[in-house]
């Protein structure tokens, strides 16, 4: 299966530029079904991305957060063909996780 | 920036008898031509501009919140003039009768030629400001592509956007492939879905999405024009034609590009070709720097004499060019020791008769117009008063539309929205299909009837009030109020949000119930819908010759009684 | 010993209906203005469930980065850890229930500091 994780990392040398875009339905518990039933809550809380063994970037999200997910940062250093580790949590204990190459 | 301003002077009152109206002054060593929100006229037409145009806050009582005899006080222009039949609605029927239609491509065509061989050769641009290919029914049957044809032949160097949206991305990347000149947007970028999708872009690096200056060299001057879209054609407009792009004002990309003109590309003046609407601009001018006049569409404003504004790298000039082809704005710079040392704005209406039209262009337009004629001529109806749209709260044009609406779809209540474009007819005039599509040319003309409770209509109506009357121009979108019928309500401008709206009775004086449901039927909904266009809704009324409905639109306004964007004529 | 550096998930900050009381749970104390501290963020949202906002920041120090939506139901939206070497800036898209402010806080030196902007949610629909 497809990973739910889509990453971008490009480094210029100095600093790596790090784009990511998560399917995920992100439901945050308020918002009515065609029926008007509640659909219950249902979102990533954790977002963390690794690079040498050491997070670079953590991400705690609530349910505010759009659908699909889509979030962008840079960090120092990164070189180009290492290994950027991404992976998430839910609220419902699911899990995803990937890895990409720096380009 | 600009240095200083010759301008202010009063115009000289004269009566549009003579074409030596359109011999100018030469001025300066570069001229910019200015021409924006044509909205496809091709033909000369009849355009009244609007008695209501309300400012609010610091808005008030400024340009372009000036109307009627206070648009001429302000700008010295005589009562009785031909400037004052082109630029205000005093009088406009008796004027109309006198001075004639305005505008039309092969009467601004010989106009154009006219003002470009004046200056001689390589010391003149001509720039459109958007809102081109939309507002007839031929435009709206070929797509706009008859409107690159014009362009092309017209001369049209750059443009930018805002109505060419609404035709989607690929019909404006095919048309945009057969445009002689540029098309520039500073403020349109890819989402983040289409960037990760390699989504086509003029810049992937940033994901903007259009080239968002050129710099041209007139009259061995080096000028930058920056294009900026209309921010906000995703919210103004159905989503699904743009669904890759988001739009914006995007002040912080559009310094970081006036800047780099300035610093890195020696250039001697900057020029914003913009379709932000005149408070947008105003306010924008006041905290962007480096920016020498900003030429203005959107909001349809004419307003002769550029607005002056200071900000804390010296002073920008604003401008705003009128519709339907009525005006070309012509900029003349005096460009000295690599900057603006002297400018010279006019903004001349286009008299259709004081220009012969151009023989090339007519026969462009007419071959154009050929296959469409017959099918648009048919009279469906006579005007029994005069139908104009432009205005606030309501035009005659919109009651009409409302009433078929109403009477067509059986609805209680209808709601139109309330555009800037679409002609004025006079009365006695006969009404074609081809009038008809003139106010309803939209690429989503469906009409829908729904039901709702009173406190929706009520929400409706302040959101919309909001886009009009927000004190902060940021947070307006140009356009004016929605149309109601069958709907009376109390409006205040002055007021916030949620807090302007009062007292909503229906036609038979009963007051809105906020949880009752009623029947509403209108047109141009953001929403897919599928019921008849407008344009055949509106013919089938007409064509059943119903005598109109009388009734005066029932919008009662308060806390504006001294508001100079209220005409208190006839 | 609050502090948004620190490693669990915020979860009592999550449920803090207004901006405020978030801000508490998440840090133990208030932010101050500052024009150090960039938004960028739309005037009008072109969709209330996805509106793209990225903030920036001068100030050095950085530990964290936070969202947050005073009119949600839920007024924290995110919140980022910034590890030394990595930039103090995020770009993500939030949703917006209705018209609200929309305030980004930036954790530096132990020290919050924070920029605000009204987002406008709108039905939409006319034109010029
Ligand atoms: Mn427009
Ligand atoms: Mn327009």
């Amino acid at each position: 299966m497809a990973s739910s994780i889509r990453v971008r990392a490009t480094s210029n040398g100095d600093t790596t530029e790090v784009q990511a875009l998560i399917q995920h339905p992100m439901d945050s518990g308020f918002v009515k079904d065609a029926k008007g039933e509640i659909i219950p809550p249902h979102f990533i809380q954790v977002l963390t991305f690794e690079y040498d063994g050491k997070p670079v970037f953590v991400a705690d999200w609530g349910g505010g957060v759009s659908k699909d997910p889509y979030v962008k940062f840079a960090f120092k250093g990164g070189k180009k063909g290492d290994d950027l580790k991404v992976s998430w949590v839910d609220n419902k204990g699911a899990t995803d996780t990937t890895t990409a190459k720096i380009q | 920036a600009a240095a200083t301003l010759v301008a202010g002077l009063p115009r000289l009152a004269r009566s549009a008898d003579t074409a030596s109206v359109y011999d100018l002054e030469r001025f300066g060593n570069a001229r910019i031509l200015h021409l924006t929100d044509t909205h496809a006229q091709l033909k000369p037409v009849f355009f009244r501009e609007p008695g209501v145009n309300i400012g609010v806050g610091a808005m008030a009582g400024q340009p372009p919140h000036l109307v009627g005899k206070a648009f001429l006080d302000r700008f010295g222009i005589r009562p009785d003039s031909a400037d004052a039949y082109a630029f205000t609605c005093v009088e406009f029927e008796k004027a109309a009768g006198r001075f004639g239609r305005l505008g039309g491509f092969a009467h601004l065509k010989t106009l154009v030629d006219k003002l470009r061989a004046d200056v001689g050769e390589k010391r003149s641009i001509l720039l459109d400001g958007g809102d081109l290919w939309q507002g007839t029914g031929l435009a709206n049957a070929m797509n706009g592509a008859d409107m690159v044809e014009a362009a092309n032949l017209l001369g049209i160097e750059a443009m930018t956007g805002h109505w060419e949206f609404t035709y989607g991305e690929q019909v404006l990347r095919d048309n945009l492939s057969r445009f002689k000149g540029e098309f520039l947007a500073q403020n349109v970028f890819l989402t983040e879905e289409a960037a990760f999708n390699d989504a086509k872009a003029f810049d992937p690096a940033s994901g903007r999405v259009f080239k968002p200056s050129i710099i041209k060299e007139i009259g061995g001057h080096r000028v930058a024009i920056i294009g900026q879209a209309f921010p906000y054609v995703p919210i103004a407009h159905p989503k699904r034609f743009v669904p890759d792009w988001k739009f914006g004002i995007r002040d912080d990309e559009l310094q970081k590009l006036v800047d780099g003109h300035r610093n890195n590309d020696k250039v001697e003046a900057v020029i914003l070709l913009s379709h932000n609407g005149m408070d947008v601009d105003l306010k924008l001018a006041g905290r962007i720097t480096g920016i020498d006049v900003i030429l203005g569409g959107h909001t349809h404003d004419a307003i002769p004499i550029p607005i002056t504004v200071t900000n804390a790298g010296g002073v920008t000039l604003v401008t705003n060019a009128g519709s339907n082809g009525k005006f070309i704005g012509v900029l003349d710079l005096d460009l000295a020791k690599g900057k603006v040392a002297n400018i010279r704005y006019r903004l001349l209406p286009v008299f259709a008769e004081l220009l012969k039209p151009d023989p090339a262009m007519q026969a462009l337009i007419d071959k154009m117009r050929d296959p469409h004629v017959d099918e648009w001529s048919d009279k469906l109806g006579t005007a029994d008063r005069l139908l104009y749209r432009r205005g606030n709260f309501s035009g005659t044009v919109d009651q009409l539309i409302c009433d078929a609406l109403l009477n067509e779809l059986n609805a209680e209540i209808a709601l139109s929205p309330g555009f800037r474009w679409g002609l004025t007819t006079l009365a006695g005039q006969p009404i074609t299909m081809e009038d008809v599509l003139s106010e309803t040319a939209i690429t989503y003309p469906e009409t829908y009837v729904a039901t709702m409770t009173g406190s929706q209509i009520k929400d409706v109506l302040e959101d919309v009030c909001d886009n009009l009357f927000n004190a902060d121009p940021y947070y307006q979108q140009g356009g004016d109020m929605v149309r109601v019928g069958g709907l009376a309500y109390t409006c205040s401008p002055g007021e916030s949000v949620g807090k302007r709206i009062s007292e909503l009775k229906l036609g038979n004086g009963k007051h809105l119930e906020a949880g009752k449901h009623y029947k509403v039927a209108g047109w141009a909904s953001v929403n897919q819908q599928n019921g008849a266009p407008v344009w055949d809704v509106v013919a089938k009324h007409l064509r059943a010759g119903r005598p109109p409905n009388r009734d005066e639109p029932g919008v009662t306004l308060k806390g504006v009684d001294d508001n100079l964007g209220i005409a208190r004529h006839g | 010993a609050l502090a948004a550096a620190n490693d669990k998930y915020p979860e009592e900050a999550f449920k803090q209906k207004n901006e405020a009381d978030a801000i508490k749970a998440l840090y133990g104390k208030t932010a101050e203005p500052s024009d150090k501290v960039k938004m960028d963020a739309p005037e009008i949202a072109e969709n209330g469930a996805v509106v793209p906002i990225s903030a920036t920041t001068t100030l050095s120090d950085v530990t964290s980065i936070a969202f947050l939506v005073s009119e949600n139901p839920i007024s924290l939206i995110a919140s980022y850890k910034i590890p030394a070497g990595t930039l103090p800036s995020v770009a993500n898209r939030i949703k917006m229930a209705k018209t609200s402010n929309v305030t980004v806080i930036v954790e530096a030196g132990g020290r919050l500091y924070s920029a605000s902007k009204e987002i406008k949610v709108t039905v939409g629909g006319c034109g010029g």
